[in-house]
């Protein structure tokens, strides 16, 4: 399996505080891997710097690289609005915006230039099976994204993600603000789509860790303390600290 | 302890009351207001037939033959109210997403001070400069006689309505929940292109109550209008002197009596009508958007 995303030595500071050190993974492609930790130990900031969300925050300074399919994507030649056309995100609130089911889907394609309605209809309909909410929500088209439930909202927020046609998917805790039926759907559909993408999830819950990713990355104050296939991580830790955290000493 | 209990309890049946009385204060201002205009708005319009006060274009009350008809000022009302939208809405609308989105603290500030200060301004102040500096520009650009017309009134209305649409606007803009806006973003969307197509779409009910507002302030401004517009009794035309609703009731309310005086109550009666719908038009979208 090949390395689609890979950083090396990436730091990074919002203003005068660190919250990144050092940080070199490789991410393989069609694979999900988990990023764990406490809260505030940088795997959230880590996320988002992979298709440079971090550039909106005031006083953020990087060093370091990262590569995606080999090319640095600090490089000033890099269109970062093609970078998020390829690296696709997930929020942790399910964000759909207050427009109809459909719009919020046609929404990418429509920003990258695609008209023809018939195109777009067969992007939507492909975009929601992707995200195996089509039958749910295939007579409501028409109707606003806000009157969905929670975990619908997620996986249409999916649904529009994959509309733009990404290689990668970012997701950022994205069952948190969701109730065990939801999660475990959203669990489903993650594993259905790495054939396909390739998943960088960050969660706070190490059995989602386990069910669903094939490596697992942990954090720690802004230092990847190990980082290994996601079975022998928390079969056999090699850091006493991934340890002391796996077993719920801390965090 | 029954004593004071009971004691506690007319305090605040007391100030309870008081309270209500002052609400009331408000409610009963209006009322006043309406039923003395409809009181006094009404003989004059039964007089002179409601079709040939609204539609008749002539306004000659104190002729031997007179006549009464507002239309003219109906029109330059409506005329300078749209005229003053025309122009004030794109730059307001612009400057309140530029100011919302896109601006540097810095520039935010200054830029926001200035319009909260245009706000503040006196429209006699208006009235004033329009008079020394934008009446004669008029003239000498467009070579006509007289540079006091309704063009002049459109552009210094046109100012007058930029606060409450620039305020309103951004207040509303600036509500957009940011993850709206990080979805678009993150969907590789340009900035502008998250601007104008989530964040704007999403403040548009408190963008529609901004230009309400602006044709509320526009229709109802008499000072700044009648020192620069001419005051003269015309139907409207770009570069002719006009006089408004508002305008002919302020100048001709000291010299007018009888059937005069009493069209003149009739015209305040139309322009408190316009004002109402308008009101009741932002009330259906304040209704809407709460629904919605």
């Amino acid at each position: 399996m090949s390395n689609i995303i890979t950083s090396e030595d990436l730091c990074l500071w919002y203003s005068e505080t660190q919250a990144l050190k050092g940080i070199s993974m490789e991410i393989p492609e069609n694979s999900i891997t988990a990023l764990i930790g406490p809260s505030g130990c940088g795997k959230s900031t880590f996320l988002k710097t992979l298709n440079r969300m971090n550039d909106l925050v005031q006083g953020v300074k990087i060093t370091g690289t990262v590569k995606y399919q080999g090319q640095d994507i600090f490089a000033p030649s890099v269109d970062v609005n093609l970078l998020r056309r390829d690296i696709g995100m997930v929020f942790q609130k399910p964000n759909p915006f207050p427009m109809s089911v459909y719009d919020n889907v046609a929404y990418g394609p429509r920003t990258h230039g695609i008209r023809s309605k018939a195109r777009l209809d067969e992007i939507v309909e492909q975009s929601l099976r992707g995200a195996a909410i089509w039958d749910e929500l295939k007579d409501r088209l028409k109707k606003s994204a806000l009157g969905l439930s929670g975990g619908q909202q997620q996986r249409l927020c999916i649904a529009r993600a994959l509309a733009v046609g990404p290689k990668v998917l970012l997701m950022d805790e994205p069952t948190s603000a969701l109730d065990p039926i939801s999660t475990a759907r959203i669990e489903e559909l993650a594993e259905e789509l790495k054939k396909q993408y390739t998943i960088v999830i960050v969660t706070h819950n190490m059995q989602q860790a386990v069910r669903i990713s094939d490596k697992t990355a942990f954090f720690l104050l802004g230092e990847l303390i190990e980082y290994d296939d996601t079975e022998k991580l928390f079969s056999m830790p090699q850091n006493k600290k991934t340890e002391d955290y796996i077993t719920g000493r801390f965090g | 302890m029954k004593k004071t209990k009971n004691r506690k309890k007319l305090v605040e049946d007391i100030v309870h009351a008081i309270f209500f009385f002052l609400g009331m204060i408000t409610v009963l201002c209006v009322l006043l207001i309406s039923i003395y205009l409809l009181v006094a708005g009404i003989p004059a319009i039964k007089e002179i037939g409601i079709v040939e006060f609204l539609f008749g274009s002539q306004w000659a009350p104190t002729y031997a033959e007179p006549a009464y008809g507002i239309l003219p000022f109906i029109l330059s009302s409506v005329y300078g109210t749209a005229g003053a939208l025309l122009l004030g809405v794109p730059i307001g609308f612009f400057t309140a997403v530029y100011l919302a989105k896109l601006a540097p603290p810095k520039v935010k500030s200054i830029v926001s001070s200035a319009v909260s200060l245009l706000a503040g301004i006196p429209s006699v102040v208006y009235g004033l400069v329009g008079m020394l500096i934008l009446v004669p520009a008029i003239r000498k650009l467009f070579h006509v006689p007289d540079g006091a017309s309704l063009l002049a009134a459109i552009i210094v209305l046109s100012v007058m309505v930029l606060p409450s649409i620039i305020n309103v606007s951004m207040t509303s803009l600036e509500a957009v929940p940011k993850e709206y806006e990080e979805g678009s973003l993150a969907l590789g969307a340009t900035q502008i292109e998250t601007y104008m197509r989530v964040s704007v779409p999403a403040a548009k009910s408190g963008i529609a109550t901004a230009i309400v507002l602006g044709v509320g302030r526009a229709l109802g401004e008499a000072m700044a209008v009648m020192m620069v517009s001419g005051n003269a009794a015309n139907m409207p035309s770009l570069f002719q002197s006009v006089r408004f609703l508002t305008t002919a009731v302020a100048s001709e309310m000291a010299y007018s009596s009888g059937l005069h005086r009493q069209a003149l109550f009739s015209i305040a009666l139309v322009l408190f009508l316009f004002i109402m719908l308008i009101n009741a038009g932002l009330n259906l979208i304040l209704k809407h958007k709460k629904e919605g």
